[in-house]
């Protein structure tokens, strides 16, 4: 038996790399001749371009160019899109606007680009944005959602009769039955707020455009290498191979990085053809909170329809979607809002309807968690409600009405991020909620402990929550994997890391079909000269699908090797085993041939060339599943709150998850960990805050309320199941997101249970001492 | 532009005398004029503490210095510590408790925690927490560094 490395926890191979500060992060990259880039940026929120004065820049010693929309004629156009709307869903609409690289007449947020300034030094470059004179005719600043679509209300894009960008309504069973069979309906408006992906680096790019070799050389921060150098050579008219576009390190992703088409890919290499120098852009944090991306900002009108008994018969819900001033990233995050509202449980009446509403503010595109945490906000929300109005507890209602084991494969009626119906593929709901129970001790603490710290006093409480973590969806990836003449394992894929550990992950997959050592297998991600086959990270898929293309290739492989083995040993292919980097005949252990031999065998010479041959211990494979793999779990809280000063703080965090296969557990924990520590930003800390003229008021870190080492619980308890995927053949699914998804919806059961006695109705995922004060001020003059 | 100053800095044992604006921000310098890239920097405000580095022993934040401040002084960065192939004790530390994910705020850490188990060589994780807890990380949740950094004190004492 070659000896498996899967679900095991091994140490990183990129560690020593990291830790050493012996990565080349973007900024790290410095070549001859390198010139710097600073962008521009409107600070206003929406106006029409008056005038865009750049004479006095241009003058600036060291400044070698200066470029608006205008200096780029015909090269200047909008987009693409990124991803497509979807075609599946009947009658949806959606006006597709995608970005602008850099604006031309109007400016649509503060923040958007508006001229691009080329220097000899970064500090020349930031010195000369201060002699760009931008006038605009301003006009009103739209931001709020809901009177975005009030008729009068100014237009983000004048060309459309409303600022509606897109409506998609979907439903399995019928809301109306539901209303009709049902003892209660209670609705509720609920608010999601907004947060930075704000990963420790920032984005950038450098391009350095080889003249000889007709080549562009391209580094860059993407989370989607290959899509992004497809942008670039349809821009500028070259063949995908003039493109070298590869990612160094990069400092974390959470979703923003994934974006192409905007000022730094668009107008970067470009600058770098047309002046013949390397050219590098490195963004800084305050225009990574200015004009990046972000998410969340969803504002719900949901129903939910239950009998008596407890049991859920349907949920309506009508949500307005912000997307900012374009749609480029189509309609990913709402629809993930639609697939993540009903998911753990057995209802048979689901009405849902997303209304995207461009505004004056920064694009939206996926954060880590992207539109599930918004939709299991508000199906726990609406649990948690309907037990109260029934005065059973939200245990039992979870209890009654989770979905159970027997129900996998199921469809849910509902077609998703992927443009397929969502189908769950497999899992045990009801084990995740009651293993999350039986560890944080509910019973203990609702009978025993609460009712002691009550009698003090003190306000402490619980929430327990479920969720569903879609992950893993196509279209596909792909990797090729290659035995050396050293013996050790190449494998190439075109994915994208940010630190999810694929230097090891991917390793370990193939190291386990190859009998190799997980160091001796060296990884390469995302180097388009070496692979270009591939879509990108994001839906925590990167395990999943790369991981099973490895396998596939891996086996490939192995077959080869054991064939080529067959015949120079002289032996059949079952005798034969495969370990320590040789093959072996089983019981003539003396009688063997290195991998590296072999590889070098695999190579034909004259004469020895067969018909059919295939050179090389090398095989390529790529995988697309069906649909998702959904991860799933449950989330346990208790929270203590000082009634003095309203501040909460977690005094045990329980979380159950399961990802299938954990191909190695001590990754699957760290993801968990990291995804953990963003609910929590989010439900407390941090918050994007536009002002009533669009100027965002949280633009640093002074002010955008960053998690911090203090703000943790001292342990997160995880726990886990696993219930491999069916999907693919090592039974894997997704985690990234998994951590982030609940804690909203668990942090607010449990404040309303630490503050039971003002009966608290919390309708938004995000709370803080002063919005809490404000709760019990007008809970008790009610 | 103002006139270029003179500075003598010792960076990692090496004295460097280079001419420089003055306002050249310590990080770049260390990076970009030394080529020590194992410095990182994540917001330049002073608040995120990747480009944290030791000056004459004491943790600063490198991105709200200028280089003419540290004239003089002695800097100690990520690069003084281990190499790949013989990592320091926090280093090894840092790699068996999972305590990085994508890296980038690791060396800020790791200058900081140098400092810390300096001067507290035996921490409680209560400590080692309020220790980093003005260094940004988004991807590890902070638990696991907290652990590294206690494992770290260990390995160092057994030395």
């Amino acid at each position: 038996m070659t000896e498996s490395f899967i679900s095991k926890s091994i140490k990183r191979n990129e560690d020593p790399r990291l830790l050493t500060g012996k990565s080349t992060f973007i900024d790290d990259i410095n070549l001859p001749g390198m010139l710097h880039v600073a962008i521009k940026r409107s600070d206003y929120a929406h106006g029409r371009i008056l005038s865009l004065d750049t004479s006095e820049a241009k003058k600036l010693p060291g400044v070698v160019a200066v470029y608006t929309a205008e200096d780029l004629g015909d090269y200047w156009h909008p987009g693409p899109l990124q991803v497509p709307p979807p075609t599946a869903i009947k009658g949806s609409v959606f006006y597709a606007r995608p970005l602008e690289c850099i604006a031309k007449d109007k400016v649509r947020y503060s923040g958007e680009p508006v001229a691009v300034v080329v220097a000899e030094s970064r500090y020349i470059a930031e010195d000369a944005l201060d002699y760009i004179y931008l006038d605009v005719e301003m006009l009103d600043y739209v931001g709020d959602l809901e009177k975005a679509l009030e008729p009068g209300s100014a237009l983000v894009h004048e060309d459309l009769e409303s600022n509606l960008a897109a409506d998609v309504v979907q439903e399995a069973g019928s809301w109306d039955k539901a209303v009709a069979e049902a003892d209660h309906v209670i609705k509720k408006r609920l608010v999601v707020n907004r947060v930075a992906g704000a990963a420790i680096e920032n984005r950038g790019i450098v391009a350095q455009w080889d003249d000889n070799m007709k080549i562009l050389n391209c580094w860059a921060t993407t989370q989607g290498p290959i899509p992004m150098r497809n942008s670039i050579a349809k821009y500028l008219g070259l063949l995908e191979n003039q493109i070298r576009m590869m990612n160094p390190a990069i400092g974390g992703g959470f979703g923003p990085k994934i974006m192409s088409s905007q000022i730094d890919d668009v107008i970067v290499p470009w600058i770098a053809i047309k002046l013949g120098q390397p050219i590098k852009w490195f963004e800084d944090r305050r225009e990574n909170f200015l004009g990046t991306t972000s998410e969340r900002d969803q504002v719900h009108y949901s129903e939910i329809a239950v009998k008596n008994d407890g049991t859920v018969l349907g949920v309506k819900d009508v949500f307005y979607h912000n997307t900012g001033a374009y749609n480029p990233y189509g309609m990913t995050v709402p629809l993930n809002t639609q697939t993540h509202t009903v998911s753990n449980y057995n209802i048979p009446n689901f009405f849902t309807e997303i209304k995207m509403v461009f505004t004056n503010q920064m694009v939206v595109t996926p954060v880590r968690g992207a539109g599930r945490p918004q939709g299991v906000f508000v199906m726990e929300r609406l649990m948690d409600a309907a037990a109260k109005r029934l005065g059973i507890s939200p245990v039992e209602i979870r209890r009654k009405n989770v979905l159970q084991p027997e129900a996998f494969p199921f469809h849910t009626g509902i077609i998703g991020q992927d443009f397929v119906e969502g189908i769950l593929d497999s899992g045990n709901y009801p084990a995740a909620l009651e293993k999350t129970l039986e560890a944080i001790e509910y019973d203990k603490f609702k009978n025993e402990i609460q009712p002691k710290l009550r009698a003090d006093g003190k306000h402490s409480g619980i929430g327990v929550i479920l969720f569903t973590e879609g992950t893993a969806v196509g279209p596909y990836e792909g990797a090729k994997v290659m035995v050396g003449v050293s013996g050790k394992v190449n494998v190439v894929c075109a994915y994208s890391n940010q630190g999810q550990g694929h230097y090891t992950t991917f390793a370990q997959v193939a190291a386990s079909q190859l009998g190799v050592k997980v160091t001796d297998v060296n990884v390469v991600i995302g180097d388009s000269g070496q692979w270009q086959w591939g879509v990108g990270a994001f839906a925590s898929r990167g395990m999943t699908l790369v991981g099973t293309a490895i396998h596939q290739a891996s086996v490939k492989v192995r077959e080869k090797a054991l064939n080529l083995a067959s015949k120079l040993l002289n032996a059949p292919v079952e005798e034969l085993e495969l370990n320590d980097g040789v093959v072996r005949i089983a019981d003539i252990p003396e009688q063997f041939i290195s991998l590296g031999d072999l590889a070098m065998k695999a190579n034909p010479t004259r004469g020895t060339v067969e018909e059919g041959m295939e050179p090389g211990l090398e095989a390529a494979s790529y995988y697309g599943p069906p649909h998702g793999a959904t991860g799933f779990g449950c989330l346990g809280m208790i929270l203590d709150v000082d009634a003095e000063t309203a501040m909460p703080k977690i005094a045990r965090l329980v979380i159950t998850d399961d990802c299938g296969t954990p191909v190695n557990p001590m990754i699957v924990d760290g993801q968990i960990h990291g995804g953990l520590q963003m609910g929590i930003g989010e439900a407390f800390f941090e918050n994007l805050v536009y002002d009533e003229y669009g100027q965002m008021v949280t633009a640093s870190f002074m002010d955008y309320l960053f998690p911090q080492a203090s703000d943790m619980p001292d342990k997160f308890e995880v726990k886990h199941m696993v219930t491999p995927s069916p999907l693919n053949p090592l039974g894997i699914k997704g985690v990234g997101e998994a951590g982030a998804i609940g804690v909203p919806a668990c942090y607010m059961q449990a404040l309303e249970d630490a503050l039971y006695e003002h009966d608290l109705d919390i309708r938004e995922s995000s709370i803080n001492p002063s919005k809490l004060f404000h709760y019990v001020k007008n809970a008790k003059s009610a | 532009m103002a006139d270029k100053v003179n500075v003598k800095i010792t960076v990692n044992g090496k004295l460097y005398e280079r001419e420089v604006e003055p306002r050249l921000l310590l990080s770049d310098f260390i990076r970009h004029d030394l080529g020590l890239t194992g410095t990182h920097v994540g917001c330049e405000h002073g608040l995120c503490g990747a480009c944290t580095v030791l000056m004459n022993g004491e943790s600063v934040r490198s991105c709200i210095l200028f280089t003419v401040m540290a004239d003089g002084a002695e800097i100690r960065t990520v690069e003084s510590l281990g190499t790949m192939d013989n990592m320091h004790p926090l280093q090894e530390a840092f790699q068996e408790k999972h305590a990085l994910q994508c890296g980038f705020c690791t060396p800020g850490i790791l200058m900081t925690a140098v400092e810390f188990l300096d001067g507290n060589p035996n921490p409680t994780a209560e400590e080692a927490r309020e220790a980093i807890d003005g260094n940004f990380c988004r991807c590890t949740g902070y638990e696991n560094i907290v652990e590294a950094v206690q494992l770290a004190a260990k390995k160092m004492a057994a030395h």
